[in-house]
């Protein structure tokens, strides 16, 4: 086991810092470029959120005013309600926590960290080819915030049209703020699929020795399962908004009935996209978490071929359900019930994964760890999201829900509450490994405790908000929904709080952290071939390709 | 670098092309942007010429490790999963394009949509007659495919050059005559590109088929280069065989379009 480790101690790193970060072809490097690039788009997307709430606080509109935009409510000045801002705001966070935030940080981040790592691979398949997906993604970032001030619609800058661009807002849409997004996301989409050609080579021709498919760990699994989502989903997601920037500036029509267009069309092809989106944004986080439980219940992950089993349904049934979405458009009665029907489906997949988690821990000596309070809200949390889903997934259920704030308070509870959870619990997981240095224990459980009761209290009253009939995508509202709304935003407030605490738990464990000397600094059930390796890990891993002994424990995985 | 490598994966010493790269792709496209919006295509260009110079050094840099033996068998075998993945995912930007055009030419829209469809092709709209020269195309692409395929069958199995560049130059050749006779009937269409939903789907679909032609064309010219230089043998020529895939996706392409715009949509 030490043979592969201890290689790359006696070579010293004389790499420059120009070299190192911005000609990288080291996989490690690059996943922690993914990371932290992604960590400063996720606190510009935060930021917005806790102006939205902020907004949405109390009835009446305060802060976003056609006078100014308002960071401090002032009584006496008159406020014209500034709409543009508002659904400028929902429009970027939208579209830079789907594009930006999370698959980066998941996939780009722990998927090139971990991923080569966990199948004993030096590097993966393409290293230049990996360091152009990581650029890309950052030209992706840049265009997406000159969007943000470009001038937009309404005579104001960025565009507001909800971060899925449906025509006739997104091909209306005034100025070229929208055309720089939709560019913004081509080359997000292009950097992604690179990455996704990278991933999938790498799993499938660079395993250890005797590494067979179903001895793969389970995190190496989920990421190349989704490689392929994104592979298949995201150049048709490019067709479609190749078509919005041929209808916005040549006359093209698409999706303009004037012309013998339709814009039903294009909510079709981008949930085409989306619904798979929705599963390359959680599959790498059931990756994740299924290592957290597993090493925090001291026990093998309960069920390890149906959890990779699962992992492929869960992929498969993603490009079959899209239109779910969208069951107030019209759909025929016939297509409702399929899409319905289809939709149940994948909660028995995903219930295979959520029991095994459960029966992971069953019986195990569980230990209540920083990852592991990360990944038990995870389970949870993500159930709660689940189970609303079920709900929304009833067609006839829908037509009440259909973009009230249920909607918002479900898929924050999948994506917020679980990818979010996830990504989390992986870096606490691995800051150790990554750094070579300990977080303190006690403000990690701090943040988890801020952010779960933060979280909660910024989306479970959304629930009681959407039953009462409160639409998504509104700058201001009656009185009557005020009450959920206040908590609401509090909730907001502490997740924020949480989130900067984050960046000081950060910063402190980057300079002050206590240095870490084992390879494993957890228990013998981390077991996969990360854990063989110095923290943090050489600069060249696997220079000796590991040995069977080294990573096939025997038990079930 | 790998100064104790004992495996034949390739580890790659650190390049600044990714990063140029990037810089030119964000160049470009801000640029196509300001040029959409009457600002003129300098930045385009300045952008454009960038992402050209990167793909040229990379690909040459690609080129020059394959010369000192970095590709072993298994990172030639990864170089192939890496090729065939990225035509699939090709595949599935044009089935964007099939969506749209199968989803109107089925379900037209008119009047009464959703409640009656429209007619396909709109009214007033003169579609082309498939079996004068979209014909002819399809059978100069078929063509250009089997030269193709008769300049490898050369390499592979009589390692015979000569055949093999004739080969090539006249699959290029096809190829090129192809684009010429799509640019020939794009002139003499009977419908705009803008405004109706028929030109739209057709120009679009044909339109990127028309530059993927153009790209698998460059390839193979490339790859006659590199004939020429002597690059490729019997065993090893994963950029040849890559052009060779690239081209019968787009001879593949081109069938459907061929079959479903042409004949059964016109």
């Amino acid at each position: 086991m030490a043979d592969a480790a201890v290689h790359g101690h006696d070579h010293e790193d004389n790499r420059g810092f120009f070299t190192r970060w911005f000609m990288s072809t080291n996989h490690k490097d690059i996943g922690l470029l993914y990371l932290v690039v992604s960590a400063l788009a996720g606190l510009i997307s935060v930021l917005f959120t806790v102006y939205m709430r902020m907004e949405l606080m109390h009835p009446g509109v305060q802060y976003m005013c056609l006078e100014g935009a308002r960071f401090i409510a002032d009584a006496g000045a008159e406020c014209t309600p500034n709409g543009h801002l508002w659904n400028v705001m929902i429009t970027y966070h939208g579209v830079l926590m789907m594009f930006f935030v999370v698959i980066p940080a998941l996939f780009g981040g722990f998927g090139n960290y971990f991923m080569p790592l966990q199948i004993g691979a030096p590097d993966m398949a393409f290293p230049r080819m990996n360091n152009l997906s990581f650029w890309m993604y950052v030209a992706g970032v840049s265009l997406g915030v000159a969007s943000i001030l470009a001038p937009g619609g309404n005579g104001q800058a960025g565009s507001g049209v909800g971060w899925v661009l449906y025509p006739p807002l997104s091909t209306t849409e005034g100025g070229y703020s929208m055309d720089l997004a939709i560019f913004a996301v081509h080359v997000s989409g292009a950097s992604s699929i690179l990455g996704a050609i990278n991933m999938i080579t790498t799993f499938l021709n660079m395993r250890a020795p005797g590494m067979t498919l179903f001895k793969v760990p389970l995190f190496a699994w989920s990421i190349f399962v989704t490689a392929w989502l994104i592979l298949l989903s995201l150049p048709v997601l490019a067709g479609a908004i190749t078509m919005l920037l041929t209808d916005r500036n040549f006359g093209t029509t698409f999706f303009d009935p004037a012309g013998g267009g339709d814009p039903i069309l294009y909510q079709h092809i981008l949930w085409f996209f989306g619904h798979p989106e929705v599963y390359i944004i959680i599959l790498p986080g059931f990756g994740i978490i299924s290592h957290v439980i597993s090493t925090f219940s001291r026990k093998p992950i309960f069920g390890y071929l149906p959890m990779v089993l699962a992992i492929i349904a869960i992929g498969l049934l993603g490009f079959v359900v899209w239109a779910h979405h969208m069951y107030t458009v019209g759909m025929s009665l016939t297509q409702q019930s399929y899409f319905m029907l289809a939709t149940m489906v994948i909660a028995v997949p995903t219930g295979v994964k959520v029991f095994s988690w459960i029966a992971t821990m069953w019986g195990g000596s569980i230990e209540f760890k920083t990852p592991m309070l990360w990944a038990f809200g995870f389970l949870f949390l993500f159930t709660v999201g689940g189970v609303t889903g079920l709900v929304l997934s009833q067609a006839p259920i829908d037509r009440a829900y259909h973009d009230t704030y249920y909607v918002v308070a479900h898929f924050h509870y999948v994506m917020s509450l679980g990818a979010v959870f996830a990504i989390f619990a992986g870096i606490y997981f691995y800051f150790g490994k990554m750094t070579g240095r300990a977080y303190p224990e006690v403000w990690g459980k701090v943040h988890f405790w801020m952010m779960f009761i933060g979280a909660n209290l910024t989306f479970f009253p959304q629930h009681f908000l959407g039953r009462q009939g409160m639409p998504r995508r509104y700058i201001d509202y009656p009185e009557a929904f005020a009450f959920w709304n206040y908590w609401s935003s509090m909730g907001a407030f502490l997740s924020f709080a949480s989130f900067i605490l984050f960046f000081g738990i950060m910063a402190y464990s980057l300079t002050r952290g206590a240095r870490i000397t084992q390879n494993n600094y957890w228990n013998e059930y981390a077991d996969t071939l990360e854990w063989t390796l110095p923290s943090p890990p050489p600069e060249h891993t696997f220079e000796i390709l590991p040995k069977q002994e080294d990573w096939d424990k025997g038990h079930a995985h | 670098m790998a100064h104790e490598k004992n495996h034949d994966y390739h580890i790659l010493a650190p390049s600044i092309y990714p990063f140029l790269g990037s810089i030119g792709a964000f160049i470009m496209l801000f640029g196509a942007v300001l040029w959409m919006h009457d600002s003129g295509p300098w930045a385009f260009l300045i952008g454009l010429a960038a992402v050209l110079y990167v793909m040229f050094g990379w690909w040459s840099e690609t080129v020059k490790e394959n010369k000192v033996g970095d590709h072993t068998p298994v990172v030639e075998i990864g170089l192939r999963y890496g090729f065939i993945l990225f035509i699939m995912s090709e595949v599935m930007f044009f089935s964007a394009w099939f969506w749209t055009f199968f989803k109107h030419a089925l379900y037209p829209m008119g009047e009464m949509s959703p409640i009656k469809d429209g007619v396909w092709p709109p009214a007033g709209i003169e579609t082309f007659d498939p079996w004068h020269l979209p014909l002819i195309n399809t059978l100069i692409l078929l063509c250009s495919g089997a030269a193709l395929t008769w300049s490898h069958h050369a390499l592979v199995h009589e390692n015979n050059r000569q055949d093999m560049k004739w080969g090539l130059m006249l699959a290029i050749a096809l190829g090129a005559l192809f684009t010429v006779f799509q640019v020939y009937e794009y002139g003499h269409a009977a419908f705009g590109f803008s405004g109706n939903i028929y030109g739209a789907t057709f120009f679009m679909a044909t339109g990127f088929h028309g530059f993927h032609v153009l790209i698998g064309t460059i390839f193979m010219i490339v790859c006659l280069f590199r004939v020429y230089a002597g690059h490729f043998t019997p065993a090893h020529h994963v950029g040849f065989e890559m052009s060779a895939w690239y081209w019968h996706f787009v001879d593949v392409v081109w069938l459907f379009l061929f079959a479903a715009v042409y004949i059964w949509g016109g």
